[in-house]
């Protein structure tokens, strides 16, 4: 388990790095907090040419908040985010969310911004940026653009973004007035991957909710506001639609029975912090 | 912005427990094999080699991170802690070492290091850690002898000792 052979480039400035990207064509990858990146390396998932290290880059680090969007840039480490000041009042779903994506470990040294750019389907940052209707900023040599989260992801592992792209931040839309946020997981292992994650959001008048872990990309859905049996009929229908498969750590019927039930309390506790 | 090449190894210095040091490292090497291949730094553990089993954590400038998933030459210039630096002086035991040795918190011993360096960080981070807290940081690590309670009633027993301001024994 040692990675392939890569050439190294220490990024003084984004600039620089977008260099990097524009001249490889695709066989370069960013490195910032490498947990996602290194397993990729050392099992050889990924064979890139190049990696470009942009973890000494001055100002990546540093939060933006701006009429209520918390713009996270590209050096922002995950353990940073959730001390982030209020961050439970302005963004209560990234602070419930927060304390599963990893171990300890991990969040001291993961970026937001990379966990988002590798898109794992049980990935719960990417699961929140979903739910919370955010965006991903991209940066290129041609130019800079903002994708819509809700189509940042095209499949597993695969995202939007183009060969000479990063992700330069992301945009994280404050909570609503008058919305209760939840935010539950069920793993084997606090901070292993999510068997199946449920984000939800209940206003008076709908329930949105945002299923991890179960199809390859996050997914949402819009309900008014359901109760009693017409709820766990909406859930059992999603359970159903959604194309749950079996591996090591799950079977189908269990993440369907994890839909249903995970959802419904999920639902629940949004419901009640919006009461 | 210098490239380094595939086949290139290039200088990288750092301190490891409070020494200056100064190895060799090309792109591709892993922190967990540069700290036990070239510094002979063996204390530091390597299982799974993806970040899931904690046994090669460490600290780098003062936060908890995993050996295998960083690499070594992204370590230039920064502070690495690792097992070796725990015990005050040969012969004698930090707290929380002894701890694990009176509540017998380890059998085998080879998740044992990352494991100290984790509570280390956690115990000198929040001094008022409690049980959730330590089981918390636990949860980033295998231990397939003890069942973990053990463990959990050492670090119990340290973060208490190091509250009533007990030194190294």
């Amino acid at each position: 388990m040692k990675p392939a052979l890569f050439d190294y480039v220490r990024a003084d400035s984004l600039d620089e790095a977008l260099d990097v990207l524009a001249a490889e064509q695709g066989d370069a990858r960013v490195l910032a907090g490498g947990q996602s990146l290194l397993p990729m390396l050392s099992m050889r998932l990924a064979r890139p040419r190049v990696v470009v290290d942009i973890g000494r880059i001055p100002g990546l680090d540093v939060i933006e908040a701006a009429k209520d969007v918390l713009v996270v840039p590209a050096g922002l480490r995950q353990a940073t985010l959730l001390v982030h000041p209020g961050l439970e009042r302005s963004h209560p779903l990234l602070a419930a969310a927060l304390p599963w994506v990893g171990h300890a470990q991990t969040r001291a040294r993961g970026t937001v911004c990379g966990s988002v750019a590798h898109a794992d389907p049980s990935g719960e940052l990417p699961l929140c940026l979903v739910a919370l209707g955010g965006s991903v900023r991209l940066a290129s040599k041609r130019g800079r653009r903002s994708v819509d989260a809700r189509e940042f992801f095209t499949g597993l592992m695969s995202t939007d973004r183009r060969e000479d792209e990063m992700i330069e931040a992301l945009a994280f839309p404050g909570a609503k007035r008058e919305a209760g946020y939840a935010f539950r997981e069920f793993g084997r292992r606090h901070g292993d991957f999510a068997i199946v994650s449920v984000a939800a959001i209940v206003t008076a008048v709908a329930i949105e909710i945002s299923v991890g872990g179960v199809n390859d990309v996050p997914a949402r859905r819009v309900w008014p506001r359901l109760d009693g049996s017409a709820l766990d009929d909406a859930l059992n229908t999603l359970a159903w639609e959604l194309d749950a498969r079996d591996d090591i750590h799950a079977d189908q019927r269990l993440r369907r029975d994890l839909v249903r039930s995970l959802g419904r309390s999920t639902i629940a506790e949004a419901s009640r912090c919006l009461a | 912005m210098p490239r380094l090449r595939r086949d290139e190894t290039t200088s990288v210095r750092f301190t490891l427990n409070g020494e200056a040091v100064s190895r060799r490292a090309d792109p591709r090497m892993l922190l967990s094999d540069f700290l036990r291949h070239e510094c002979g730094a063996t204390g530091t553990h390597v299982g799974c080699e993806h970040g899931v089993c904690g046994a090669c954590t460490i600290r780098i400038d003062g936060t908890m991170a995993r050996a295998c998933l960083t690499l070594a030459v992204q370590v230039e210039g920064a502070e690495i802690e690792t097992v070796e630096g725990l015990a005050p002086e040969p012969g004698r035991l930090s707290v929380l070492q002894d701890a694990f040795r009176r509540h017998h918190a380890l059998q085998c011993g080879f998740c044992t290091a990352g494991i100290l360096m984790s509570l280390d960080t956690l115990f000198s981070d929040e001094p008022e850690a409690d049980e959730v807290r330590i089981r918390d940081v636990l949860g980033g690590h295998l231990c397939r002898c003890t069942g973990y309670e053990p463990i959990v009633r050492a670090a119990l027993d340290a973060v208490s000792r190091l509250r009533s301001g007990k030194t190294n024994v």
